[in-house]
């Protein structure tokens, strides 16, 4: 598998130190061999809170090594957005989809499985899984 | 008939009304939501006014999908993907004809309704855009005149509403008794279709 591409992940929050430091955690906690390319579009262009569709379409594009991508979204209009994105058809790579999942949990999961190699099905599987781990 | 023009024109009356009233929306968008609706809509409608202008597109359908691209990218809150596909949806299904008349358009505006309850996951009711949406498509078979009544009644209809769609509806019964930003800014756009559809000549100068 050492050539084969890499599922990459996108982490859209509404505020750009949040997708930062998620980015930061997921690609931290995986380490150890190749990590899958991960990019945080956080906030608006300007800084603010709330979320851009050129930020996630730029960020898509950065991590697509033609194996999908898993996009991975908090709240409101950060879903919205990405699934209008989707809709679209030709503003993100094809392949590029919304995943189902807690933010960071799923963050964390989708890059440990994508930097092993995993194709987007499974990806998508441990990100959703990560819904199921109670923690009371 | 209803042209290029005419869409292009509704379009840039939206973007005046929505400037217009861009603080109350926000003061509407206050104790509910993140006091950001009307800041996002003058940012968004400006967008797709300047864009229309620019690259005049030459059909119907073109001017819709290109204002609702235009949303999507511009708006920076929910309200951006959802008018977004409101207008793309509306544009789509309007095809490549060069004038549609006003029944095709209701039926494609009625496609661009559903594409947003299903976006949004939303049905009338849930004190969201949709209740004024769904009341303004349905009066727009009678008239524009209808549909721009109809859309306003249901947006001051959604004060006693509980919301149980975004942001608002973490509130939960604190949302009862506020007009939702989102039914009064769905309520400008077909204010701005009658007037559109009027022919108003004093708005003339604002759409050079």
């Amino acid at each position: 598998m050492a050539d084969e591409p890499l599922v990459g992940v996108v982490l859209v929050s509404h505020s750009g130190p949040v997708a930062d430091a998620v980015a930061a955690l997921a690609t931290g906690l995986a380490r150890g061999g190749a990590t899958a390319p991960v990019a945080a579009a956080g906030g608006t262009e300007d800084g603010g809170f709330g979320t851009s569709a050129e930020l996630i379409s730029a960020a898509a594009a950065r991590v697509d090594r033609g194996a999908g991508v898993a996009i991975l979204t908090d709240l409101g209009s950060a879903v919205l957005t990405v699934k209008a994105l989707v809709a679209e058809g030709d503003e993100l790579p094809d392949g590029a989809r919304l995943v189902d999942a807690p933010f960071v949990e799923g963050a964390v999961a989708a890059v440990v499985t994508a930097s092993a190699g995993a194709d987007l099905a499974a990806v998508e599987a441990a990100a959703m899984e990560a819904y199921d781990y109670r923690k009371v | 008939m209803l042209d290029a023009d005419f869409f292009r024109r509704w379009l840039t009356n939206a973007a005046a009304a929505v400037d217009r009233e861009a603080a109350r929306l926000t003061e509407l968008d206050s104790p509910i939501g993140d006091a950001d609706h009307g800041s996002n809509l003058q940012r968004g409608f400006a967008a797709v006014a300047a864009t229309l202008e620019k690259e005049a597109p030459t059909t119907p359908g073109a001017v819709l999908t290109l204002a609702g691209r235009q949303l999507i990218s511009t708006v920076g809150g929910a309200s951006g993907p959802l008018y977004g596909t409101l207008l793309r949806r509306t544009g789509k299904a309007l095809g490549d004809d060069g004038e549609v008349d006003e029944a095709r358009f209701a039926e494609a505006l009625r496609t661009g309704v559903d594409a947003v309850a299903a976006l949004g996951g939303a049905a009338p009711g849930d004190k969201t855009m949709l209740d004024a949406l769904v009341p303004g498509v349905d009066a727009l078979g009678t008239s524009f005149g209808a549909a721009r009544d109809a859309a306003r009644e249901g947006a001051l209809a959604t004060t006693p509403l509980r919301a149980r769609k975004g942001r608002a509806s973490y509130l939960g019964e604190r949302s009862v008794g506020h007009q939702d930003p989102g039914a009064t800014s769905s309520a400008l756009l077909f204010e701005a279709l009658a007037d559109t559809a009027r022919g108003t000549d004093e708005r003339e100068p604002g759409h050079g």
